[in-house]
């Protein structure tokens, strides 16, 4: 069994940030990554990092837009945690030696992002996160953190007490993708989720092959509660054959939509007659559906989004890796012809429940970054405000898993006997583990009645308070015995089918446009894939390099999710944010500032809601009309 | 650096659906072979049920240290229908998911950012999902990279190449301002000198194209090189780091090695001119032993 003060698992941008953080205290700290670091998909972020570092800006304007851009379903004290600490970050990552864009004078760039009051989005190029990426893995490597990588971590080890917040975790269960060895790995004071989006549940998306929520579904299956899944970001420019996404910098700069009239819809349609190209990504996504459903699409299919009037030199200079991208991926040159591009599913606001420490609600667990939901972007995200959530509060669950006192939270996370349940919810078929409320399945464990082996491996039956030692051996045992069992199956059916048919109907019915009809049939193909994946096997027998076998075991996340993204679409009728209903096309503020939260509850899945917090250090955030 | 599977499979035959007789030993071992026989019959170079239109070759190097049959290196073909905008990654993606999903290659991101795919296409360094079949001619052939041990089908060990990576000390060690918001100047000159190195996605296409690093394996290799240069030619670090990162490369394994072949700069799929920037710091140097002289 490995054995370190804090674990860190995810190599990407939050995880590498926490295990620095975690390190600079003092703590022995290990980093357990399915991919290189180098790897991750933070690699892909092209666009920038808010901060407000110059005059005239503010954190205090930083916090207003987020609020507002979250239409009021941030908390307050996170959007402020990350408006406040942003900009000490992002130098920080200057200091480190990142390559960031620059001025005449020798300071680094800014520019412009949309629903941003100043032009406060700090880039490198159009490489940003690719950047950010590499000058942490370097600091990683100057600190000699160890790095377990190509392990995959596949079950948590926690306490198994009737309330998830009496549970403590004490480690994880790693897979070696190598060698096919399935170890423990034990935290002697926190394990800290980072493992990324979510983006797989559909099939066209922004996302890397490897965004399979991982995270947020073990973390759930364990026993904390996710929250706002519903609210899932659709970039408007995608490349339409890859779902390469073409970074908003391209109409930061000035770049134009045109339907296949050659019209400017934005503005001929009305869709936002004010920030035009710039409105918020939900905005522009819909217009673009509509545009397309409408009959005014190429191909009846995508837009175009053209950059040729920007002239070459300045597309050179500030956009080159876009021309690469509309090359290698879609054969077009973005110098001579405007470039082909749809919605695409881009980033999960909910994720996770976290305070503003990473903490969850299982003591010794933590989570940030995509797979957390603090919450900083409520119902929508603004560009350019993920990648400093990595770095502000990567560094804040490093610090606070390493024993730093951070003082107490304002964010309550877990249950509250006060909040309010949801039990009207009316879904064509039961939602959760197949059999009922064990969550042996889940985990993979055996599914004979009775028998619930990771709840065992969580204690002593309840009886005798299990040693961390014990909790991460039942736990590894409980993953051998799974893993055995996928291998050994000689027939049944394969990941690969399954995964195709809940991608195409989480991206036919709870996409952009969402009506109760299509998130009800979505639940029932949710349900459909969920009994046949009790009869998945991994055709792979070996123990090398198994692909197979990981797509196998990442598949019961995506279903997992998939159902927490859309129970809590069913549930929400209102429209919020990124959130669309046909049905219902106004924001119910009275009804509907608070947080949508699912508890696993060990197999029979319970929403609830906790209120939003909209009082701030200052002022009180007051809710506003969204205008266009 | 081993090339032990690689010289096999230069030899290796293309025997496609052929296979080798297997000793049966355990009942694991008959399960295993009749899945194999299974999957080879589904590799054949008939397509499962019609796939309309036209389609293309796929030749893919196979190996696997455990399992019968395939601890043989062999070449397995499939057919894959053409598409638009097809990479090499998407064919690969979907051998694997129609006809065999034993099939292994590293890919994650889709989009030549993580380096993950680099593999040797038709004979040469490219990342497959860069790589549209419509570039290609004939066939497409895909093997893992060369010089560099093959863990199984077309995953290769990279531990050599990281090591190599981590050996530059690839990190900044500049002095840094006292403020926590006071940033470093740099002008946009030296920004753009350092633009092109900074690109790196550690793929690993460079070094498995040099014939230097084929045969040392201590050299550094283009990539850790380029690595060095991009701190070393970074103003924000101090004149002393420089020449003490100049240390690390002036020597026998390091910049001296290069032979001015320019095979790495020929794949690299970020196009970044390594051959360059080696050169320039074979200057540099020069430049400073003359000064301590
Ligand atoms: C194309 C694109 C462009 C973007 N542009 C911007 C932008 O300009 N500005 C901005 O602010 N945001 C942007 N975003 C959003 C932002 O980049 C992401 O939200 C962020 O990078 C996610 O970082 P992360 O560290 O949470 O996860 P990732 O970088 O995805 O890292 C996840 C890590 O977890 C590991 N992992 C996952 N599962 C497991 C497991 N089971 N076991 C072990 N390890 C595991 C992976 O190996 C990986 O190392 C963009 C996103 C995309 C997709
Ligand atoms: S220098 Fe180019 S070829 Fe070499 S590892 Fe980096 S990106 Fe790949
Ligand atoms: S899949 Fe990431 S570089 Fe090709």
């Amino acid at each position: 069994m490995h054995e370190h003060d804090v674990l860190v698992i995810g190599g990407g941008g939050a995880g590498l940030r926490a295990a620095i953080a975690a390190q600079e205290e003092g703590a022995d700290v290990a980093i357990v990554t399915k991919l290189h670091p180098v790897r991750s998909h933070t690699g892909a972020a092209e666009g920038g990092i808010n901060a407000a570092i110059r005059e005239g800006d503010s954190w205090d304007l930083h916090a207003y837009d987020t609020m507002k851009g979250s239409d009021y379903l941030g908390d307050a004290p996170a959007i402020e945690t990350l408006a406040q600490d942003s900009p000490e970050e992002t130098i920080q990552l200057e200091h480190w030696g990142m390559p960031f864009s620059r001025e005449d004078d020798g300071t680094v760039s800014q520019r412009p992002f949309g629903g941003l009051s100043f032009p406060r989005t700090t880039y490198a190029g159009a490489e940003t996160g690719h950047h950010l990426l590499h000058t942490m893995y370097e600091q990683v490597v100057k600190r000699g953190i160890q790095v377990y990588d190509e392990w995959y971590v596949s079950e948590l080890a926690v306490t198994d007490e009737d309330d998830p917040s009496e549970r403590t975790c004490h480690g994880v269960v790693g897979y070696d993708i190598k060698t096919g060895q399935v170890e423990g790995f034990k935290a002697r004071n926190g394990v800290i989720l980072a493992t990324g989006g979510l983006g797989q549940v559909y099939d066209h998306t922004t996302n890397a092959v490897a965004n399979t929520g991982d995270g947020a579904a073990m973390a759930y299956r364990a026993g904390v509660p996710l929250e706002d899944m519903e609210f899932i970001q659709f970039h408007p420019t995608t490349l339409p054959s890859t779902g390469v996404l073409i970074s908003e910098g391209v109409r930061g700069e000035g770049g134009i939509l045109y339907n296949a009239e050659g019209e400017r819809f934005m503005f001929e349609y009305g869709y936002a007659n004010n920030d035009g190209e710039l409105a918020s990504r939900d905005v522009v996504s819909r217009a673009e559906l509509t545009e397309i459903n409408e009959g005014r699409g190429v191909e009846d299919e995508y837009v175009y989004l053209d950059m040729r009037h920007l002239g070459e030199e300045r597309i050179t200079d500030r956009l080159e890796n876009i021309l690469h991208l509309a090359r290698d991926f879609e054969g077009v040159d973005g110098l001579e012809e405007p470039m082909p591009v749809k919605p695409g599913q881009h980033y999960a606001m909910g994720g996770i429940e976290t305070n503003e420490h990473g903490q969850t609600c299982i003591d010794g667990l933590y989570a940030a970054g995509e797979c957390a939901c603090v919450s900083v972007h409520g119902s929508n995200r603004l560009g350019g405000n993920a990648l400093p959530e990595l770095i502000v509060f990567g560094a804040r669950a490093g610090r606070h898993a390493a024993g730093t006192d951070l003082g107490e939270p304002e964010i309550a996370t877990g249950r509250d006997e006060e909040f309010e349940r949801e039990d009207g919810l009316d879904t064509p078929v039961d939602p959760g583990a197949v059999g009922g409320a064990s969550d042996a399945v889940a985990d993979g464990g055996e599914r004979t009645d009775g028998s619930r082996s990771s709840s065992d491996a969580r204690s002593d039956g309840g009886t005798a308070v299990a040693s961390a030692d014990d909790v991460v051996q039942r736990a590894v045992e409980n993953q051998r015995t799974r893993i055995d069992r996928l291998l050994n199956e000689d027939s049944g059916v394969q990941q690969a089918e399954l995964r195709e048919k809940l991608q195409k109907s989480m991206t036919q019915n709870v996409n952009v446009f969402r009506n109760e009809e299509g998130l009800k049939t979505a639940l029932e193909d949710i349900r459909e894939v969920r009994e046949r994946y009790e009869d998945v096997y991994v055709d792979d027998p070996s123990r090398t390099f198994n692909t197979d076998l990981i797509h196998t075991i990442e598949m019961q996340n995506l279903l997992d999710l998939a159902e927490a993204i859309t129970l809590g679409a069913l549930a929400r009728d209102e429209f919020r944010g990124a959130h669309w209903r046909q049905e219902h096309q106004e924001r119910k503020d009275d009804e509907w500032l608070k947080h949508t939260m699912l508890a696993w509850n060990d197999g029979s899945p319970e929403l609830y809601y906790k209120p939003v917090i909209l009082e701030g250090e200052e002022d009180t955030y007051e809710p506003k009309v969204r205008s266009y | 650096m081993s090339t032990q599977i690689q010289e096999e499979s230069e030899e290796a035959t293309e025997t496609e659906t052929e296979t080798a007789p297997v000793e049966r030993e355990s009942p694991g071992d008959r399960r295993r072979e009749a899945k194999r026989t299974a999957s080879d019959q589904r590799v054949a170079s008939e397509p499962v049920g019609e796939i309309e239109g036209d389609t293309f070759r796929l030749k893919v190097f196979r190996y696997d240290p455990e399992v019968e049959g395939k601890m043989e290196p062999r070449f397995d073909d499939f057919t894959v229908p053409r598409e638009k905008g097809m990479t090499v990654l998407d064919a690969l993606i979907y051998a694997r998911d129609h006809y065999d999903t034993t099939l292994t290659f590293r890919h994650s991101c889709r989009q030549a950012v993580c380096g993950s795919d680099a593999f040797f296409i038709n004979g040469r360094q490219r990342l497959g999902c860069q790589t549209q079949i419509s570039d290609l001619d004939g066939p497409v052939r895909v093997e893992p990279l060369p010089h560099q041990d093959v863990v199984k089908d077309l995953v290769v060990d990279m531990e050599h190449f990281y090591d190599q990576m981590h050996a530059v000390e690839p990190f900044f060690q500049g002095d840094t301002p006292d403020g926590d918001l006071e940033e470093q100047r740099q002008s946009r000159e030296n920004r753009e000198k350092i633009k092109m190195s900074t690109r790196c996605i550690w793929c690993g296409a460079c070094m498995s194209s040099c014939n230097i690093a084929a045969g040392d394996n201590e050299y550094l290799g283009p990539a850790a090189i380029n690595k060095a240069y991009r701190f070393a030619m970074d103003d924000r670090e101090e004149d002393e780091l420089k020449e003490h990162r100049m240390k690390i490369l002036d020597q026998e394994h390091g910049v001296w090695r290069c032979q001015t072949q320019f095979s790495c700069t020929n794949v690299c799929p970020k196009d970044i001119p390594l051959t360059e920037h080696i050169q320039e710091l074979k200057r540099e140097a020069v430049k400073q032993n003359l000064k301590f002289w």
